[in-house]
């Protein structure tokens, strides 16, 4: 597979949201608008190339029963990092996902790529797995919160269409489930031949 | 391949994971501790900046705090030259619909409200969540009212009061309701202080301070 199959599989044949089904914790949590949803996912684009590059790294020398203890340690400083860094640097979007950065640690796309990736692949084929998969869990999460947010809000990235409520539910928990199904069921009719 | 499991790899593999991950926290922690504080300062002072009159002094900086039923608030005085215009008081409540909301609220000394401006809350977005929208008619039906006026009354419309409900979001409505009242007692206990602090000064300043007294009163 060349390395821009890494990618492209991350986003489609592997998409993480769509066909792994993993990380629904912030899927269904934070896409109550477009761009919250995109700020989770690049939030998470982010932990993730980075811990897949450590992870690779540091992968031989591990031994494996303290596997798991140690890539947890890895990740979880990483995402300390990243709340810090969000923190000072862009506070209204922290505002927003603060909750769930902390859940970033133990989203299972971090530690199911490291474990499935990461430990037996080279620095570089981890990064862009890395980049695949953030990817591909981005643009689940904006089509979601998108799909969402218009629904519920009548608006698109925070620029309101038309005047009035929506459906709210949309907004709400039930509508997470209800998007997440319909689009689950789109994407895999849309790739699967 | 892995090492082998053996306890002394193990220790030794776990222990310097651990060092190096607390080394680069402490590191990124130096780095970001003053854009932090910058950026929270930043966030009260554009939030006291909104609710109170015109200022000239550094509320933040004047800050204390007074305990009013066990719970305590913050209070940032407003003051242009040495005459206070008007208090910002961060208060809370507990009674929101997703958890605590805390808002800031200004008051003139006379114990108006002058703005309210929320600083936290995790209320239901398109619902509760329009608390956040500060050019609403929930919002800005506050502005001018005064929690001591006997014809008005600080509760919702359901609750026999004048204050109208947000569509849908009674809880949300009510906890706004509350901080308010909240933040209203802290006022007047600042407020107190404050009119004892000018009776101690001397003599030409009591008559200010009389009158001062006087409009809290009114």
């Amino acid at each position: 597979m060349g390395k821009f199959g890494l990618i492209l599989k991350g986003i489609i044949k592997e998409n993480p949201t769509f066909v792994l089904v993993l990380g629904m914790c912030p899927t269904l949590g934070t896409t109550t608008s477009a761009i919250n949803g995109m700020g989770m996912g690049l939030a998470t684009t982010f932990v993730l190339i980075l811990s897949n590059m450590v992870i690779s790294a540091i992968a031989p020398l591990i031994p494996a029963k303290v596997k798991i203890p140690s890539y947890i340690v890895v990740i979880a400083a990483l995402v300390t990092v990243l709340q810090f860094v969000m923190q000072a640097y862009v506070p209204a979007l922290y505002a927003t996902l603060g909750l769930f950065i902390p859940l970033i640690v133990v989203n299972c796309i971090v530690l199911g790529r490291a474990e499935a990736f990461a430990c037996k692949n080279s620095v570089i084929d981890s990064v862009l797995d890395g980049v695949g998969i953030g990817l591909g869990f981005t643009l689940s999460l904006t089509t979601i919160g998108f799909v969402r947010e218009l629904l519920g809000g009548l608006s698109v990235f925070g620029n309101k269409l038309v005047e009035g409520d929506g459906m709210l539910a949309f907004v709400l928990a039930p509508g997470a489930f209800l998007v997440l199904g319909y689009l689950m069921v789109l994407f895999n009719k849309a790739t699967k031949k | 391949m892995a090492r082998e499991s053996t306890f002394v790899n193990m220790s030794v593999t776990l222990f310097a994971v651990c060092l190096i991950a607390s080394a680069v926290l402490g590191g990124v922690y130096a780095l970001t501790k003053e854009p932090i504080d910058a950026a929270q300062i930043a966030k009260i002072n554009g939030a006291i900046g909104g609710v109170v009159p015109e200022f000239d002094n550094a509320p933040s900086a004047e800050m204390f705090t007074v305990e009013v039923d066990g719970k305590k608030s913050n209070v940032y005085p407003a003051k242009k030259g040495e005459e206070i215009v008007g208090y910002a008081i961060e208060a809370s409540s507990s009674k929101g619909f997703g958890g605590n909301i805390t808002l800031m609220v200004g008051f003139k000394p006379d114990g108006s409200l002058v703005k309210t401006s929320v600083i936290s809350h995790a209320e239901t977005p398109g619902l509760g969540a329009k608390i956040d929208d500060s050019q609403s008619h929930f919002v800005t039906q506050f502005e001018g009212r005064n929690p001591a006026d006997p014809n008005f009354k600080l509760s919702v419309k359901k609750d026999g009061g004048d204050i109208d409900a947000i569509t849908a979001s009674t809880i949300t409505s009510r906890a706004y309701c509350d901080v308010i009242e909240n933040a209203y007692k802290a006022f007047c206990e600042a407020n107190k202080n404050n009119v004892k602090a000018d009776a101690e000064q001397p003599v030409e300043e009591v008559q200010e301070a009389a009158n001062a007294s006087e409009e809290a009163q009114n």
